[in-house]
Parts: C-alpha cells; structure tokens; sequence
C-alpha cells in the first residue's frame, strides 16, 4: 500500500506540463521504478504525482533526416537493448542499459526516468555523457535543448523548469559517426544491482586503424553527476593505438575523476579501479573499432 | 521400493502455480495492521514518547509504547526445547516493547492502524526522547573494561564463555623441532534472506488467542507466547501454513508476542503484523559474527603437537541462542583434526549489533572458515599437500565422539575428498595453476566438514506422529517436525509409503501445522527432520499396519503373520494373492454394521541417538587482481548424509546451501555505522545476497553410506552445504594468488586492501 495524495495522469504532453503547473508539489511519475521505491521508504510519501506513462508518443527510437538519433525519453531499457537503431549506430547504450537491475525494471524503467532523476550512478548517463547527447525538453515556454551536461546541476538535481518534462533524448550524426565504443559496470554483483563505477569508453580510430583521432570517456559515480575526463581525452587524441597509450588514458582519468568516501567505497578503491576501467575500457572500445591491441 | 526415489515434491504444483497458502494469503483484508515503532539509537534510554500528533491522524485505533507494558514478562526467544531444569533454560531478557534500548532498531512502540497508510504515518509521527549512551559493535572491543554496557545481569557483557582442555597445551608446545602457526579469522554478520518476510496475525476466538504465523517451530512459538504474556500455554493456538524459507531466522520467537499482545490491547479484534525487508535485517535475527584466533604446533613429520583457539561470538543485543552456536563451533575444533593436547576457550559476547540467533549451519560455516583456512595456512607454511595433510591428521575411520557417541562409522571424509578430486580434476588443475603471473589467475581450493544430526544429548528430542485410514485406503500423515520449503513433507510421505506399502500418491501429508491439531514436536531446526522424524514415522506406521493387518485377519480369516500390504493391497505373502484392496478394507472397516473402526495411530518416539554427517567443497576461482574480484568458475560439494530418501531433493537441498556458502564467502556482510550502531545496508540492493548470475553450475554429488542410528539411514544434510563453501574458495583464493585472506566476505573493498598489502596493486 503506498502513500499517494492524488494521481492525475496526462494525456498529451501539453496537458502535463498544464497539470504540473496546476500542482506545482507534483512529482513526474512515468515507469515508477524509483519514484514509487522513494514512496515506500517514506522520502515522497503523501505526494501528489502526474504521471506520463500513457504518452506513446515519446516512446520508440528514431533515425531524423540529418541523422541524429531520437529516443523517446517513456523508451524502456529493454527496448532500447532490443532496438535496430540502436544496435546499428550505438550498441554500447542498450549495452549499458542492459545492465539496469533486472529484467522487471528493465521492462518498466525508462531512459527519461533513468537521466531525470539526476543520480551519477545511472547506467544510460555516462554513456550518454560520453555520445554527447542532447537533452530534449518541453515546457510552457515551448521546446528547449542543451547538452546532458548542462541538464545535470547537482546530485539528485536536474534542469527541470515548472512545468517541464523531457520529452527526447538526441544523440546528433557527429557524435557517433565512426565510433565504436564499450560500457563497463563495476558492482559487488552481476545482477540487480547500483553501479559502483560506471564508465563508458567510445573512439574513433583513423582509417588505418594506427592511430586514435578522438576518444571519450565518461563516468558514473566518480563525482556528484556524471562526468567526462578531459585529461584523459587529451592525453590519447592522436596518439597510436597500444597498451602503453591505454595506460597513460586510465593515469590520466585519475586528474579529472573525485570520487566520494561512503560506506560503499572507499574513494581510493573508486579511483584505483577507475583507472583499470578506463585502460581496459578504451582496450575493448578499439577492438571494437578494429584496432589491433 | 519408495525411498531413494526422485520424486515430485508433494506441494510442487500447488507451489508453482500460485495455490499454496501462506500467512498473508489466509489473513482476512479486513485486518488492522500493526506497525513497528523502532528506536533510533543504539544503546540507552527511552525518557518519553509524545503520541500526540499520531493519535490525530485518520484511521489510527491504538498505540501502545513501551511505557504502557505495565506486567513485565521477560521471555527467552530461541526456538529451543523448553528445558524443565531452570539451569538448562535460555536466557529471558526480551520485553514485547522496551524502555531500555539495546540496539538500534529495538523495539520501543506499536501502532494498531486500519490501514497500513495510517499506521506508517502514525509511527513516523511519535515524538521520541532518549537517553543515549555509546555504542559497542565489536565483541573483543565489547569485553573491554571501559566499554558500554548492555545488559545490567552481564556487567562485562559476556554472555557466557566455556572451554575445553585435553592433555597439557602449555606442556606440549615446548616439544622440540616444532613449527608454530598462527592467525585470526573473521567472518560477518549475516541474514538469512529469506523470501517470504515474517509475519503473524493473531484474533481472540472463545476467550484463546489463535496466531497464524510464518515460523518454524509452532509449538514452541506456543510456549513463548504463554510466557510473554503470562498466559496459560493451553489458551495459544499457534498455526503454521506454508513458509517461504526460514533458515533458522523463523527457529526464533520474532514478532508473534508483540502481535499477539497487541490484540489483546484492542479487544481482540485481528491485528496483522508484517514487518518489511529492511526490519528483517535490522530487527530478526542475524548469523553470528565470530573472530577467531588459532595456534598450532606442527612435527616435522606433519602431525599436531597442540593446539588453541579462541572464538569471541558477537551476540547483538539480546541472548536469543546465545552460546550454543559458539560452544557448537568450539566443539568441532578438536573433533576434526583430533589432538592430543588442545586448549579452547568460547566467548559469546553481547554489543549494540542486530540480535545474533540461529541461522543454517549454527555456527559450524563460521568454524568451517576459520579451521580449514588455517588448515591451508599450516599446509602452506609446512610445504604440505592440502589433500594428504587432511588424509592424514582428520578425524579417522572409527572415530566415537565421548559426549554424543557419534562415529565416524565408514570412512567418510576420504570417500567424499576422493569425488571432489575426480570431479574437479583437481591434481591436474593444481599443476597446470603453478607459477601464473599475469593480471587474472586462477585457483584451487578446498575445504572439509562435519555436522551432527539433531540436538541430542544437548537438549530434548522427540518426534510424534499421527495416521489416519480413509475409506479409499489412503493415509492422512502428521508429525511436528515443520516444512519450510525443504522438501519435508515430500520425505515424509515416502517413508510412510515405504512403511505402510501403499503407492507415494496415497499418502497425504497435513502440512500445515496447528498446535490443537498437530501431534507435539519442536519443529524444524538443527537438520533433523528426516532423521527424528522418520523414527516416529516408522513406529506409527507400524503401528497403522498391524491394525490394518487384523481388520484383513477379521475379513480374511488369513493369519495376520501371512499378510502385507503391498502397493496398496492386502497380500497373502506365502502366495502372492492379492485379497483385497486397502481401500475394500478401510470402507468395510468404517462402515461395517459388525465391527465399526476409525483405523488410526499415534505415537511418540523419543530419540536418544545422533549421527555425524560428512562432507567436502571444492572450488575453482578466478581472481582479477587489479579489479579486486574473486568469481566461482567452478564448484563441487560431496555429502556422505547417510542414504538419500529423494536425491532430486538433496540435491536442491545443497544447491541452496552452496548459494548461501557463496554469498557469505564472497558478497555478504551487514554494515554499521560505528557511531550509532545503525544497519547501513538493510535492504537486498545494498545487502549483496548473490543472484543467478552470480553463481556457476551448482554441483552436489553423494557418498550414501546408510547411517547404522537411523530409521530409514539418513542423517543431516539441511544445514551441512552450507559449511564448507567459504573456506574452499578462500584457499582457492590463496592457490591463486598466494594471498592469504581471512576476513570473508572476500569482497573487492578486503582484497583490495590485501592485494596492496602484498604489493600485488
């Protein structure tokens, strides 16, 4: 039995943003994966909620004319894993997303729920983070657009306007055009279970395979939101493809990354095993590339 | 032949399908529902409780604090036999609510709600004060002399601490040319895990209290309530259904007094009490945490001098099984790897931690970690072969334990060892993981065990069985020994099967049991229900038999020493010739116009007997140094349980105990905040209890040497899979990496700190 004032579910995308504005206190419910966790525990309970389950039109996968990829922010992770879209040009995402909980949350969480609710350790943001995707959002004032990098603020908190839902998820042509790329989910289990580390990996090698012309890397929990690692990025850009340039890309993480202290992990152990990721992690990205390592 | 047979457990179709009935299934929705009002400090004083505001909210009916428990009934609430003898009892220090709090989490208040919504609300509005004093969370910090105190009766706060002495440690360990070995172990605190959270309802009918609970010991739990709320035993009526898993959690009084106290506080109207995950870790019971320190001195040859160990257990909050599960532990010390001078010493001591009770293996996977890791140690320092050193120093063939006369009648630990070598192939691997250096290595390991059947001579046993004869000829069976997913009823209705020849579908096993219906027993606890059970099976069995046989003689005029039921006939054996049907009989019998019988029997069979159980682990483990992980490729257990009575389910039966090995070896641990004793992790995401993907193919394989005590020559096996896994993957750890880690769970955080330690990251 859960604690719920009212529940007032919306129809269309303008009549969400009408009902958050009628009920500013509301909370955005789509699959409930977390919201409802958050209920029972007490955190939200005796609150109002708007749900947006109902609106189809923000799920599915698409490929625009200009060839940047939409995807809807109500798509499941267990569509995304499955989509042809997405194993054509992305594939490390419905990688990443299938590692979410399991097969129960995966059917019902959603890659909008997963990025709205600001948590570092989401297994869709780093490597969104590392496509350089773009937030889409929809609110009173229309359409609004920016980078997943300015869409996270703090931890938990997330640039959502009153009113506000994100309707997309955008990753554009150039960002995944040549790239192949590998997710690596660091937790105390394979299954059910919160990324201790999360990192994902993606480059783009020339045409001989010899030499690495960009590579990316972005992490989960290894500071309040996600993040990328500049440094590391830097260190490899056009460098040749070895064991010794992984090695220098994983030292290098360790200027950028700030993992915290908790019970969970210790920050040193966060940092030692970030390091490995990012090594092996960009190993695995330019196998997948074709580079020979 | 119906015993040793693999067949379908009785409550399978039921079970998967969704029909079984357990305790929320049976509660009517019309229940208030009562709600926990947890203390949040770990040690100190409950000054007041402002009910103000919670009485305001809609839909409140009743909370009662700590304050209102006017007779105080202190109550033991370990799942033990009662002991008539006053030193014999356990130890009573439990309130259904409390002003003097003892961990964090203890019990200070209650809510009768209308609905579950109303109750939650109205806990989280109590206004609590407290008076709080420091916390204490370790047992060897805990028997400090500045540290906090727990309990006013235990100004030390040790429970209890016993020993055991064999000829002269001290004496012996100056004897020339000897090698000392020596290291501490530590093993966590841990849960059960149960599916199926406890939970109780209880309502007044006819001036008696009627409890349907999900535990394992309905009839104790019947006792327990009696004393808690200093009530005549005979006005309880405790019912058990079907339980989604107990593991010895549910071997414990949890929350039946409180429901049933509740009740009473509101006119005897139906209170249901269904506590969440998060109280299951924080507020059941948990497995006891132990450190161990151990001693050896070694002969060159390879042989034991002496030897001493010191286990300190960490009790939690309340005495609940207290040192039983430490003195158990203690005990297979010297039994295992038999010495002749040997110096033990057990001290099982309150802290501020989750109340520490039963759980599978009773302290013997804590002992199996600690003994057969320094085992490997002492092979290590020795430059001995792990195998032959075990070949040579274990408990021996014909081995008689003074104390319980339990004998290692065939030779058990070498059978078994000898499977797990073959299975795993394991001279060869150990070869072929000589020498590795590189980032991923691989290991072998292994670990050996042994478990008694039962409690006895410690405490009571006893086993009493009923049978009833249909018309149709089938047969109603009860006994007090409980199922609790094991498979029990399934081995019961093949013994009553094999006793009384009638075919397996013929025999119908009450499973639920109710204290006014249900023959006594204890319940089920300590591996011992197809053991005790099948003794009083057996004898009413028997017993239904020869009343058959003389309604046949009466029928037949056949001389009854010429008749046997065979496949559910009445035979005439000197011929073959079926007479008649069972069910011909039974009909006849009941509604005869000569000679009217209800055909039935009862009896009790008291068990003065025990048995040893054996057996073995074997674990191949990979281990990626920089990624601090240890994985189970493969894993082996070998069981001599004495004659399987249904191998399909003995086989599950060590698939579950392997997957609890593997989580206390590898992944669980509960976690507190050191400054005010809370439960960080209390929920099954933070809790790592393993998963599907988390485990390899699950081996079991048997050694069946039919034990000569039994009634059908079965012995423990519930509990034993659960032994020796930790420590075989931690010497498989060590086979491959060389490190020696003795705190499980060998979690990434403890082999990151050991591998840098060793220099290897």
């Amino acid at each position: 039995m859960y604690d719920i004032k009212a529940l007032y579910e919306a129809s269309s995308v303008a009549h969400a943003t009408e009902l958050l504005l009628a009920h500013p206190e509301a909370q955005v419910i789509a699959g409930g994966s977390d919201v409802l966790v958050q209920i029972r525990e007490g955190r939200r309970a005796g609150m109002e909620l708007v749900s947006i389950y109902k609106l189809d039109e923000l799920r599915g996968v698409e490929l625009e004319e200009d060839g940047t990829i939409r995807i809807g922010s109500l798509t499941s992770f267990s569509h995304i894993t499955k989509d042809k879209i997405i194993k054509k040009y992305i594939n490390v995402l419905g990688e990443a997303v299938d590692m979410v909980g399991g097969p129960q949350i995966r059917n019902i969480g959603t890659i909008g729920g997963n990025t709205c609710n600001g948590v570092t350790s989401a297994d869709s943001a780093s490597t969104l983070f590392a496509w350089d995707a773009i937030v889409e959002l929809s609110g009173p004032e229309g359409l609004r657009r920016l980078p997943i990098k300015e869409f996270y603020i703090k931890a938990g908190c997330v640039d959502l306007r009153p009113g506000e839902i994100q309707t997309g998820i955008l990753i554009p042509q150039k960002a995944y055009e040549g790239y192949a790329g590998h997710y690596t989910k660091y937790a105390m289990r394979n299954a059910m279970d919160i990324a201790t580390l999360g990192c994902s990996v993606n480059v783009k090698l020339s045409e001989d395979k010899e030499t690495i012309l960009d590579a990316r890397i972005a992490y989960g929990v290894a500071g309040p939101v996600p993040m990328r690692t500049p440094s590391a990025e830097q260190a490899v850009k056009g460098q040749p493809v070895s064991k010794e340039t992984c090695r220098k890309f994983g030292e290098a993480v360790l200027l950028d990354i700030n993992p915290r202290d908790s019970w969970r992990a210790s920050k040193a152990f966060r940092c030692h095993i970030g390091e490995v990721m990012a090594e092996r992690g960009l190993e695995k990205a330019i196998r997948r590339a074709g580079g020979g390592i | 032949m119906v015993i040793g047979k693999s067949l379908p457990r009785v409550d399978a179709a039921d079970k998967v399908t969704g029909r079984a009935k357990y305790t929320d299934d049976l509660c009517d929705k019309g229940a208030l529902i009562a709600k926990i009002c947890h203390s949040t400090i770990g040690n100190g004083i409950v000054k007041s409780i402002d009910t103000t505001e919670a009485e305001k909210i809609p839909g409140v009916v009743k909370i009662v604090t700590c304050f209102d428990v006017k007779e105080k009934h202190y109550f033991p609430t370990a799942g033990h036999p009662w002991s008539t003898d006053p030193g014999h009892q356990d130890v009573a220090d439990r309130l259904v609510l409390t002003e003097r709090v003892r961990f964090y989490g203890d019990d200070i208040a209650a809510v009768v709600a209308e609905d579950e919504v109303a109750a939650t609300r109205a806990v989280r509005a109590l206004k609590v004060e407290y008076e709080e004093y420091p916390v204490v969370l370790d047992p060897v910090e805990a028997m400090k002399e500045d540290a906090p105190r727990i309990h006013e009766a235990y100004p030390d706060n040790v429970l209890k601490h016993t020993s055991i002495r064999k000829g002269n440690y001290e004496e012996a360990c100056k004897e020339e040319g000897l090698t000392k070995v020596e290291g501490w172990y530590e093993t966590p605190t841990v849960q059960h895990s149960h599916i199926e959270n406890f939970i109780c309802y209880c309502y007044e009918e006819a001036g008696r209290l009627n409890l349907v609970a999900s535990t394992q010991i309905p009839h104790i739990i019947r006792r327990i309530v009696g004393q808690a709320l200093g009530m005549d035993w005979g006005r309880i009526r405790i019912i058990k259904p079907y339980i989604g898993g107990g593991f010895g959690n549910k071997q414990d009084a949890l929350y039946e007094p409180l429901c049933a106290y509740l009740c009473t506080q509101v006119g005897g109207r139906l209170v249901k009490l269904d506590v969440s995950r998060e109280e299951t870790f924080a507020c059941n019971r948990v497995r006891h945490a132990m450190k161990f320190h151990i001693i050896s001195y070694l002969r060159p040859d390879g042989s034991y001098a002496a030897r001493k160990l010191e286990v300190y257990s960490n009790q939690g909050a309340y005495a609940s099984h207290g040192h039983s599960i430490a003195a158990k532990a203690m005990g297979a010390f010297p039994q295992l790897y038999p010495c002749d001078n040997v110096e033990c010493d057990a001290y099982t001591v309150f802290t501020n931690r989750t109340v520490a009770g039963a759980m599978r293996g009773y302290g013997m996977p804590q002992a199996s970690f600690a003994y057969e890791s320094h085992t490997d140690d002492v092979c290590k320092v020795m430059g001995l072969d792990p195998i032959a050193f075990r070949r040579k120093n274990l408990m021996p063939a014909g081995y008689v334990d003074g104390f319980s006369k339990n004998e290692n009648y065939f030779d058990s630990f070498n059978q078994c060892m000898d499977k797990g070598i073959e299975v795993m192939d394991y001279y060869r691997k150990k070869e072929e993981f000589k020498n590795q250096s590189g980032d991923i290595r691989r290991g072998i390991g292994m670990s050996v065990f042994w478990y008694n059947t039962a409690v006895w001579p410690i405490s009571l046993e006893t086993s009493s069985c009923r049978m009833v004869l249909n018309q149709d000829g089938s047969v109603q069976v009860q006994v007090g020994e409980t199922e609790i997913g094991q498979g029990a009823d399934t081995a019961y209705a093949q013994m009553t099967a094999e006793v009384l020849g009638l075919p397996f579908k013929m025999v119908h096993v009450v499973t639920t049991q109710d204290t006014d219906l249900t023959p006594f027993g204890t319940g089920a606890y300590a591996s011992r229900q197809t053991y005790t059970a099948g003794f009083s099976i057996r004898q009413t069995g028997q017993l239904l038999k020869e009343r058959i046989l003389q309604y046949a003689h009466r029928l037949s005029r056949m001389p009854e020493c010429n008749l046997d039921i065979v496949d559910g006939n009445v035979v005439r054996i000197t011929d073959g010739r079926v007479l008649m049907a069972l069910g011909e009989l039974a009909t006849e019998a009941l509604y005869s116009l000569e000679d009217s019988q209800h055909i039935t029997s009862e009896s009790t069979y008291q068990i003065k007997s025990n048995a040893y159980s054996f057996g073995c682990c074997f674990a191949e483990v990979e281990v990626d140094i920089p990624f601090c992980r240890a994985e189970v490729k493969k894993i082996i257990n070998v069981h001599d349980c004495g004659r399987l009575i249904n191998p399909a389910l003995a086989e599950a039966q060590v698939h579950g105990g392997m997957s609890m090995g593997i989580g206390f070896g590898l992944t669980e641990t509960m976690l507190y905040d050191p400054k005010t004793a809370r439960v960080l992790n209390n929920n099954l995401l933070d809790y790592k209890l393993s998963t599907f993907m988390d485990h390899p193919r699950l081996e079991a394989d048997f050694v069946e040497n039919p034990e000569p005590t039994s009634a059908f020559g079965t012995k423990a096996l519930g509990e034993p899979p659960a032994c020796p896994v930790a420590s075989a993957i931690r010497n498989a750890v060590l086979d491959a990496t060389g490190v020696s880690v003795n705190q499980i769970p060998l979690r990434p955080a403890v082999l990151f700190e050991r591998f840098k330690e060793e220099g290897l990251i």
